[in-house]
């Protein structure tokens, strides 16, 4: 075992294959919750908006179900889910998104100014079409904001989901451990560090071609 | 149904004076607070009406209610005759321009697409409304390179004349502005003034201008409301007269203490004009001299080939001979003989040596020139027909201030 390297690389070559199909599992469970927690999160937000009273409720839960330690309610679940399903890992992860996420509309909407709603409201818009094409754009960088926290996060969480036997790239922590092998397990944490970095910079591209006016900002 | 009926409103309104009357209009928000109370105001067609008071006293509330932001809790707001209270509110308000202190532009649209809001709304295509806002932009003195631009590009100033193309793009016969000038600095905001009176000239809106500044409203208004906290209305003027004669203590404390020299402003400078102190420029010295004595004065207005104004000279102590040219030329101020106000003709007196003032046409040449006598006269005239107002001891006190002419005459 001592003489053993932290990495082989003709282990990484004769897994290649298997390694692919594992981050492409990752990814798929990582991202899905971030976008259904998105979907759910707007409405939700923008009622919590509306009616401020729903507001601290809404994020009184989520902080809760936010506190529960992943692997538990990973366990809980598989009864319903299913063991080694998908499920099991994206159910959680999207109320966890969601705990960041509808502050992040909320925020968002808030960040509003109130000058720029005023002026909107005198100019003769009605409602909805305040919301749709002056107060959601505005709310876009705090929002995304809130996206990239959700989605890194996301992507880390999916790990944990190997003890319940379906955990994307994690399954290589545990291959890994449980061989006393070192290669799976710098392959895992490095394409899961890759993983993060990427999504997060496909997100910062995003946000610079829908909020020019906002990057701009920034820089001046 | 209620849209039609208001746009039909609106479209009759556009046809005819755009008056809004308020018809004993209170507002009381749900704390208590009594922002507005009672207020009868007739703000008449083709003008600037300015609502001017401190902080507090209801302005900003009695603008809005205009527009329905703001809904009053008694009497009645009639825009032509029209109770806004029976227009559906969008609609009300696409058809009243509003500018506000932040301008409140859009940050995540361009300037041109800001300018659009309402032809977007109501309808125009795409195309049109571009062209109707860039026709705006310039009209308020905005280069068209700035359109494609986003607001946070823009300086305090642009931005608030793209705050008043957009309030414009409509083409509404109403104007609401809350404070519009207020956050730039003074020399941007003097401009922006201008700006809005030339504009004014050539759109003759009924425009309603709020402000707490009474050198803002006395400029733009062309009557002048002056509101006191508890929103009740002290005194309904055109600015002169209101500089003149101040309903009571609250008014004439608001107009603050050089209110003599200011309402000479609106006086016109009909002052009788000595065409005989002026001598040429390529005059000999003994001509100048020959001129000063039978004229019996001590100063004369050196004129150039082109009838322009160059200087004063002193005709005493003057060399036995040479040119007029050669001289030392002293400094000078001129007024316009047509539309000058007293106020730059005393100006102009306090800028020279001589106490004089130099009368100039149009194009800058001299007219003539108005000797301290008249100028002393003309002010002291001012001061007697304000010599109706309550208070003698300011009086007084006022007109001291108003004759500063001899005084620097002797300088
Ligand atoms: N939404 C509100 N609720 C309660 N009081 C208000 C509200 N808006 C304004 N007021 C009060 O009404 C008075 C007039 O306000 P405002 O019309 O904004 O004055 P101004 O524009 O002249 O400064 C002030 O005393 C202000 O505090
Ligand atoms: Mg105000």
């Amino acid at each position: 075992m001592d003489e053993e390297p932290l990495i082989r690389w003709d282990w990484i070559g004769r897994n290649w294959p298997n390694i692919q199909s594992l981050l492409a599992d990752h990814v798929v469970m990582a991202v899905l919750p971030v976008v259904f927690a998105l979907l759910i999160a707007l409405p939700l937000g923008l009622a919590s908006v509306r009616w401020r009273w729903l507001y601290q409720p809404t994020v009184g839960v989520m902080n809760v179900v936010y506190s529960l330690p992943s692997l538990a309610v990973f366990i809980v679940l598989i009864p319903v889910t299913g063991l080694a399903e998908r499920a099991t890992v994206i159910v959680p992860l999207t109320f966890y998104a969601l705990a960041v996420l509808i502050p992040a509309v909320v925020d968002g909407v808030a960040s509003v100014p109130a000058h720029v709603r005023q002026s909107a409201v005198a100019m003769g818009f009605r409602p909805l079409r305040r919301l749709v094409s002056v107060e959601l754009p505005i709310a876009v960088p705090v929002v995304l904001a809130g996206v990239r926290v959700a989605t890194v996060s996301s992507i880390s969480l999916v790990s944990v989901g190997a003890l319940v036997g379906r955990g994307g790239l994690g399954y290589l922590f545990i291959d890994g451990w449980q061989r006393q092998f070192p290669t799976p397990i710098v392959v895992g944490i490095v394409l899961v560090v890759l993983l993060a970095v990427a999504a997060d910079g496909l997100l910062v591209a995003a946000q610079r071609v829908l909020t020019p006016w906002s990057r701009a900002r920034r820089a001046a | 149904m209620a849209v039609v009926a208001g746009a039909a409103a609106l479209g009759a309104r556009s046809a005819r004076s755009h008056v809004i009357t308020f018809d004993g209009v209170t507002k009381r928000y749900a704390d208590g607070t009594v922002a507005v109370n009672d207020l009868h105001l007739e703000i008449p067609t083709g003008e600037i009406t300015v609502l001017v008071g401190p902080s507090g006293c209801g302005k900003t509330t009695s603008l809005r209610m205009v527009n329905r932001m703001i809904d009053a809790s008694e009497g009645k707001i009639l825009l032509d005759g029209v109770d806004v209270q029976t227009i559906d509110p969008p609609t009300l308000r696409r058809g009243i321009g509003y500018v506000i202190q932040q301008a409140g532009l859009f940050p995540h649209r361009k300037i041109v697409d800001n300018v659009a809001t309402v032809p977007y709304l109501l309808g125009w295509d795409k195309r049109k409304a571009r062209t109707r806002a860039m026709e705006l932009l310039e009209r308020v003195g905005l280069d068209a390179g700035l359109a494609e631009r986003y607001p946070f590009q823009l300086s305090g100033g642009q931005q608030q004349r793209v705050g008043v193309a957009r309030a414009l793009a409509a083409d509404p016969p109403v104007l609401l502005m809350d404070e519009p000038f207020s956050a730039v600095d003074p020399v941007v905001r003097a401009d922006l003034q201008d700006e809005l009176i030339r504009l004014q000239n050539e759109l003759n809106k009924t425009i309603v201008f709020v402000t707490h500044d009474i050198d803002e409203a006395v400029k733009l208004g062309d009557r002048v409301a002056v509101l006191r906290v508890g929103g009740t209305l002290a005194q309904v003027d055109d600015p002169e007269t209101m500089l003149a004669r101040p309903a009571d203590d609250f008014v004439r404390e608001f107009l603050g203490g050089d209110r003599g020299i200011r309402r000479l402003s609106f006086v016109p400078a009909d002052l009788p004009l000595r065409g005989d102190l002026t001598v040429p420029i390529d005059a000999e010295v003994s001509e100048a001299a020959g001129a000063a004595a039978s004229s019996a004065v001590s100063w004369l207005a050196v004129v150039d080939g082109e009838g322009r104004p160059r200087g004063w000279v002193s005709t005493e102590g003057l060399p036995p001979a040479g040119k007029v040219a050669d001289l030392r030329l002293l400094p000078y101020g001129t007024f316009e003989v047509n539309g000058g106000s007293l106020r730059s003709a005393l100006d102009a007196a306090l800028l020279a040596p001589s106490g004089c003032a130099i009368a100039v046409d149009a194009d800058g040449k001299v007219a003539g020139v108005a000797t301290r006598e008249e100028l002393a006269r003309a002010t002291a005239k001012v001061a007697a027909d304000g010599a109706a107002q309550p208070a003698p001891a300011e009086q007084a006190a006022q007109s001291e201030q108003a004759v500063p002419a001899e005084g620097a005459g002797r300088g």
